[in-house]
């Protein structure tokens, strides 16, 4: 039968939720045509490069940013509809096309030449940008109207997706002046509103744009693009990273009904048929030898030893270095020694990496939850052999990324334009990765090992010492021109030197050569960092033999921003009651500062034999302006959902070279069972402009929960995921 | 071999394997492409359509064995549970990215026409097997209970 009808892949081509249809999609549009949104300019008259308005009244934000889950696709179209003066109930949103530097991302590179999505930079790199865009459009209606009307422009008001002249009682929507703003001169310099004036921005609830499709099953996500003739695509890649294929058999492979072609690409062996089911099947039977002489062949056990060694040797690069943390600690009357240890971890997004690929002799379409646009042109145009600008991305919502969809060599995107190229783009084809595929499949949170020394001078003074053993995320890379004097600031940031006054603190790095890819994994190198920084400053309290949150706030004098957001989960934790806990109960706090935004959160908890129950959470933000309240605290609550996962589970380990793990069954993540039955969460008021929120929520939950663990049951976590057994014994 | 199904109400003739999972023909042959693919092994829930009322996975459903049993997917979903339960998810806005989220409404239907006012616990029976990696789980919590507090308010 029909693998997939007309009328279905005209459904993928609509904007789920919004009723909208962009010509940019639809089949028979000639793909230069398919690479832009002119194609939508027959319907939307008003089309700017970040706002469109359809004489439906609609008004369809261009959002450069992938929709993952953290919700730009509300929060991008709040901040055009602001300074528009929209209704929220016209609002729209679409993909932008892979193109530079009109849709770069200005917080990855201010001068636009990188579109991606990452570092929690969607709002914050977006604010001005469209609040200008909004403002510029909504200047261009009240030109047209003024015109229209023969009124001055300084009579007439816009309200709620209105344009009203009083004295005359005219009025007109935007879609009945979309026409006539077109054709009014773009004004260089527009107003924009005091934030004290905003009506939409920070006020309460706005419904989320794709609740409704994704409540119905009608989200389209990449794995769901269909379009005729479309093959499925599995590919079998090396056991051990670093592996090469040396030779295969596919006799048995292509006597499987349905597979319709088998071709070796760079990263493995393609098995295409017209079905997942028979790809998979398929890909069951194929033999293969894999040349491993440069494989990598360690397993997490040798990986230990080599960074325990690594820990305790001199070789490492300074990070930073304040006072004289050597000859403190020398002299210092409470010394803490401690080593913590952090597991690769995978991000397990619920969408398995998938990608559309349909390949012609002078073009490329790709259809992907598209995460880093620039560089998957690039490589996909590198792998067809085409030039970057034949290629267009039709950036698809993901199902979850978590980082995981960001890679500087595109490798999913990479597999599927290689498969296509090998084929001879006979058909369109979609590449489908498995679970065990995605857990198996590296670019994992690397494994990480601290080794701190800390203490207490006679004056009250901390000294602090750490060593930060792991991979480099960004050596090897393009972006590896962000490391500075030796370090990568995504392997050893937000340290206990970066964010609290301390009179002594040195932090060194050491990079082993390890032959497991790595990649960043929501909050990158918070994830360890907090940890072992927030534990050691509880080890701390308890040896001055003081509270917590108070030793915290006088280390926090200087930062003004931290002290706030301690403050107030204190006061909705209820800190200063003694906590009513009773045995195998206990309570732990902790902060941390990252990308742009403070959390900290209060975590309660109840430990029986070895099993640790999180009760409930308190949360505070500061995130700058909060844009969309709703979204931040569902960032919140979702961010500590996924540290719990790896807190309390998480965990990618290796035998030899091969990954122990390969489904959610060993693999294990947080389920509904065991999410805290309260999360609450609280914004700090702010005027600042808005900082990142899809990750801030993810760090501090580990170290609070181990802190709370501590107070329950006296032992002190230091190696994740938490095994109150082992730790027990050790 | 052909295979006669009844989905959402509407009988489909498929040419397919026997063996095939239920949810590869949903999404490759029939095109309801709501019902998701997680993990292939009935782990996250994210494949979970209604067989003859009940939350099943389709991802280890061998398509054979619900040959003329009643096959419901979230695009047919329309029983006055799983009605209350879309409305609370979109009221609470309950998704995040969105992926497993058929599943999820698919299994908390199946709970509230069972148990038509679930406890905490009844709600982590039921739920327990959907995992969401967005952790949209306090969401769904408090969406499950609107929900039955929806059905509980209706007309019978």
């Amino acid at each position: 039968m029909n693998f997939m009808t007309r009328r279905q892949f005209v459904r993928v081509t609509t904007l789920a939720g919004s009723g909208l249809t962009l010509g940019l999609m639809l089949p028979g549009c000639a793909p230069k045509q398919a690479a832009s949104l002119a194609g939508s300019s027959a319907t939307h008259p008003f089309a700017m490069p970040f706002v469109h308005i359809a004489p439906d009244n609609t008004v369809t934000v261009i959002c450069k940013q992938l929709e993952a889950g953290q919700g730009v696709w509300t929060g991008l179209p709040a901040i055009v509809a602001e300074e528009l003066d929209a209704a929220w109930s016209q609002m729209r949103v679409a993909s932008a096309p892979a193109e530079v530097p009109t849709y770069g991302n200005l917080a990855l590179d201010p001068k636009g030449r990188m579109q991606g999505t990452g570092g929690s930079t969607s709002v914050a790199n977006s604010w001005m940008q469209l609040r200008q865009a909004g403002a510029t459009a909504r200047a261009m209606l009240v030109q047209a109207a003024a015109q229209s009307w023969s009124v001055p422009t300084g009579e007439i008001t816009v309200a709620d997706g209105m344009v009203t002249h009083a004295a005359s009682g005219r009025k007109a929507s935007f879609g009945d002046l979309a026409g006539k703003a077109a054709g009014v001169p773009v004004p260089e310099q527009v107003p924009l509103k005091d934030p004290s004036q905003f009506k939409l921005i920070g006020r309460g609830h706005l419904p989320r744009l794709d609740s409704r499709a994704k409540s119905c099953g009608k989200q389209t996500y990449a794995i769901d693009v269909g379009m005729p003739g479309m093959m499925t695509a599995v590919v079998l890649r090396p056991p051990r990273f670093g592996g090469k294929l040396a030779s295969f058999d596919d006799s048995k492979c292509k006597a499987v009904p349905g597979v319709v072609d088998v071709v070796a690409i760079p990263r493995g062996v393609a098995v295409i048929g017209r079905d997942l089911w028979s790809a998979k099947k398929g890909r069951d039977l194929l033999q293969v030898r894999w040349d491993e002489s440069a494989a990598e062949k360690r397993g997490t056990r040798e990986l230990l030893a080599e960074y325990r060694r690594l820990a305790a040797g001199r070789k490492a690069v300074t990070v930073s270095n304040r006072g004289n943390a050597d000859a403190a600690l020398q002299h210092a009357h409470r010394v803490i020694e401690a080593q913590f240890e952090f597991p690769y971890l995978a991000h397990a997004p619920m969408e398995p990496l998938t990608a559309v690929c349909r390949l012609t002799a002078d073009h490329c379409d790709i259809w992907a939850g598209d995460q880093f646009q620039t560089f998957d042109q690039m490589n996909a145009a590198r792998e067809v052999g085409l030039q970057p600008h034949q290629v267009s991305i039709h950036t698809l919502a993901a199902g979850g990324t978590f980082g995981r969809r960001a890679t500087p060599d595109s490798d999913y995107v990479s597999e599927v334009a290689a498969i296509a190229k090998a084929t001879g783009g006979r058909y369109p084809v979609r590449l489908i990765w498995t679970r065990e595929d995605d857990i198996t499949g590296g670019r994992y949170r690397p494994l990480n090992l601290h080794r701190i020394t800390a203490g207490l001078t006679a004056d009250g003074k901390v000294a602090f010492r750490q060593r930060v053993v792991g991979q480099s995320i960004i050596a090897g890379t393009p972006l590896a021109a962000m490391m500075a004097n030796g370090v990568d600031p995504l392997a050893v940031g937000g340290s206990a030197a970066d964010q609290y006054d301390l009179e002594h603190a040195s932090v060194s790095w050491s990079s082993p050569q390890v032959g497991v890819p790595v990649l960043w994994w929501r909050s990158v190198e918070n994830t360890h960092m907090a940890f072992s920084k927030e534990v050691i400053m509880d080890e701390l309290a308890e040896a001055a033999k003081e509270d917590p949150i108070a030793f915290r706030l006088a280390r926090l004098k200087t930062r003004p921003r931290h002290a706030a957001v301690l403050k107030l989960v204190a006061e909705k934790a209820g800190w200063d009651q003694p906590f009513a806990g009773g045995k195998g109960r206990g309570r732990g706090v902790a902060i941390q500062e990252s990308f742009g935004s403070v959390v900290a959160q209060v975590a309660e908890v109840t430990v029986s034999g070895n099993d640790i129950r999180v009760d409930r959470v308190v949360c505070a933000v500061d995130c700058g302006i909060a844009v969309t309240p709703d979204v931040i605290e569902a960032q919140m609550q979702s961010g500590i959902g996924f540290g719990l996962s790896a807190a309390l589970y998480g965990a990618i380990t290796l035998t030899g070279g091969r990954v122990d793990q390969s489904n959610f069954d060993g693999y294990r993540v947080l389920r509904m069972n065991e999410m805290p039955k309260v999360v609450e969460v609280y914004i700090v008021p702010s005027t600042q402009p808005p900082s990142g929120v899809g990750e801030p929520g993810t760090p501090p939950i580990a170290p609070a929960v181990a802190n709370a663990v501590r107070m329950a049951s006296g032992i002190r976590l230091r190696r994740l995921p938490f095994d109150l057994a082992a730790a027990r014994r050790a | 071999m052909s295979i006669r199904l009844s989905v959402n109400g509407q009988t489909r003739e498929l040419d397919v394997d026997p063996d095939m999972p239920l949810l590869w023909a949903l999404r490759d042959h029939l095109a309801l492409t709501g019902t998701k693919f997680g993990c292939g092994m009935a782990l996250c829930g994210a494949c979970t359509v209604h067989i003859d009322g009940q939350p099943t996975r389709s991802c280890v459903t061998p398509v054979a064995a619900v040959a003329g049993r009643q096959i419901t997917t979230i695009e047919g979903l329309s029983t006055a549970a799983g009605r209350a339960v879309q409305a609370a998810w979109v009221s609470l806005d309950v998704p995040q990215c969105g992926y497993c989220q058929s599943g999820q409404i698919m299994s908390a239907a199946g709970l509230l026409a069972s148990k038509p006012r679930p406890t905490d616990a009844d709600i982590d029976g039921a739920m327990a097997g959907n995992i969401c990696r967005c952790a949209t789980y306090v969401r769904i919590r408090k969406a499950i209970h609107q929900a039955a507090e929806t059905l509980a308010a209706a007309p019978q």
